[in-house]
């Protein structure tokens, strides 16, 4: 009992110090930088002010709409292109490195190993690298999100199969059933909503990501928008930019309610 | 003829999990393995079909040893010798009947398996089966929408459809309420008379143990400690089994 109220106290102490130690950084380092509070404050309106006085679409800027819709679309395709081939080569890959379903202890690690390495090398990197050998066009975006995705979806698929698997896998294993009619008759079925479910959330966030590609690799609504900014049309980039937001959450609302569906 | 001849196993060097364990099942017999959490039960049990490659012995099914079995020996081994889980293992996403069917795969080739090719004898008699286990009207539904009972029947379903000579339950009520479990017990026994078969189930109730069973084998930190007639369990057998008084229990 006295142990206990002596713990807590301690913890009570360990907060507080931690919370005066981030605020402690804080002051030294803007000292550092000279960086002065008060005045970074009241800037923040001003250019809130400023960025909606200039990127404010007019009705002018109406006009961009249609080659906008157009980049645009092309866009959400090529984000759902890569997803969509990432998801079957991960499929594949999980299936051979997962621990359930794998062939060995060599090639789960060699599997581990591949995915971590695509999922560790930033997208702008990747986009930057790709850049060089395949020059600008739509193909290296694609490359660029491809890798990007296989990297996540390999990951994701082989700790599904691992959560959800293992036990229908034993279970038709014990019937006699041969790896194949155990993997399409027990694995996929079982993974199948929550595999849906990590491929629609890799749609999206594909879309959000070729914007970036498409700015680095000049391709897709990512280069219109570096277009209109390099060319101080502020409005045809914000008519981009809203046009993007608004994409982006009627993709997450279909996305949303596809899930309610399957799971 | 079930024959189990000096069963050993060990995970780790110098611990065995298994040592020496025998005993022989005839055919028509109930037999519950008993003894305390980690004392082997599931190993032996997994040993019987090779899910758990032991490390020496023999395991007679009629005379033939499963232990040297080759890739296609062993697949004609495991569809004689059903399995019940205590999470049930069903693919609950799939309907019954589905479930029922995956007990067919072992005879099947590999393609005919992989997408789900059933022939018009086999889904009758699943839907026959099902009707054996109470469960006719619900060959259609998820089986994600059953209660622990029917699944564990549905279970049950699936490892007579393999027309198997042996049923292995592993703790095939421990998940389950105390009415679901006795109806799953009683649906045991009665299968394994009608069909004469060798059922082995691991169980930590030992009044059900007592109850249903004919045959009563009680491992102890991997030693065979009890293999008799289930009526000559007495107080005694269960203080060295668990290493203190268990009376109530035996009532």
């Amino acid at each position: 009992m006295q142990s206990s109220v002596k713990f807590l106290k301690h913890k009570g102490w360990h907060q507080t110090g931690i919370i005066a130690l981030i605020g402690g950084i804080y002051f030294i380092g803007s000292m550092i930088l000279s960086f002065d509070n008060a005045k970074g404050l009241l800037s923040v309106p001003k250019a809130f002010n400023w960025l909606f006085v200039n990127f404010r679409p007019t009705a002018s800027s109406v006009e961009y709409l249609p080659r906008i819709w157009q980049k645009l679309i092309q866009t959400v395709l090529l984000a759902i292109s890569s997803t969509v081939v990432a998801a079957i080569v991960s499929m594949f890959v999980a299936l051979i490195g997962s621990k359930v379903t794998g062939v060995n202890g060599y090639v789960q690690v060699i599997v581990r190993g591949i995915a971590s390495f695509f999922r560790n090398i930033p997208l702008v990197a990747w986009s930057m690298i790709l850049l060089f050998s395949f020059k600008q066009s739509d193909f290296t975006g694609f490359l660029a999100l491809l890798l990007m995705s296989i990297g996540y979806l390999i990951r994701a698929f082989m700790e599904i199969i691992e959560d959800e698997a293992s036990e229908t896998m034993m279970a038709l294993k014990a019937t006699g059933a041969s790896y194949f009619q155990v993997i399409f008759q027990a694995v996929l079925p079982q993974i199948l909503p929550s595999v849906l479910s990590w491929i629609l959330y890799m749609v999206e966030n594909n879309v959000r990501d070729a914007t970036l590609v498409g700015i680095l690799t000049g391709t897709g609504i990512g280069f219109i928008f570096d277009v209109y900014y390099k060319s101080f049309r502020f409005d045809a980039a914000g008519m981009t930019v809203l046009a993007i937001i608004f994409v982006v959450i009627v993709l997450e609302t279909i996305s949303n309610q596809i899930r309610r569906i399957i799971l | 003829m079930l024959e189990v001849k000096k069963l050993r196993k060990s995970y780790e060097k110098d611990r065995p999990a298994l040592t020496d364990i025998s005993f022989n099942i005839k055919p028509g017999t109930f037999v519950a393995i008993i003894g305390p959490s980690g004392a082997g039960k599931t190993t032996i049990l997994r040993s019987l079909n090779q899910l758990i490659k032991d490390d020496g012995g023999q395991i007679l099914l009629d005379g033939n040893d499963i232990r040297t079995a080759n890739k296609m020996e062993l697949r004609k081994y495991r569809r004689q010798i059903g399995m019940v889980f205590q999470n049930y293992n069903l693919v609950e996403r799939l309907t019954v009947i589905e479930n029922v069917l995956h007990g067919r795969l072992g005879y099947k080739s590999t393609i005919a398996g992989v997408f789900g090719r059933y022939t018009q004898q086999e889904k009758e008699e699943a839907v026959s089966l099902l009707k054996k286990v109470g469960l006719e009207n619900f060959a259609l539904q998820r089986c994600s929408e059953l209660s622990g009972g029917q699944k564990q029947r549905v279970g049950i379903a699936r490892s007579l459809i393999q027309h198997p000579k042996v049923i292995l339950c592993d703790e095939p009520i421990a998940s389950l309420d105390p009415a679901s479990a006795q109806n799953v017990m009683e649906l045991l026994k009665e299968l394994t008379e009608e069909y004469n078969l060798i059922c082995i189930a691991n169980l930590h109730q030992i009044n059900m143990a007592k109850k249903y069973a004919d045959q009563i084998i009680g491992i102890r930190k991997g030693q065979l400690v009890f293999d008799e007639d289930a009526d000559s369990l007495s107080e005694d057998v269960l203080r060295t089994l668990y290493d203190q008084e268990i009376t109530k229990e035996l009532k």
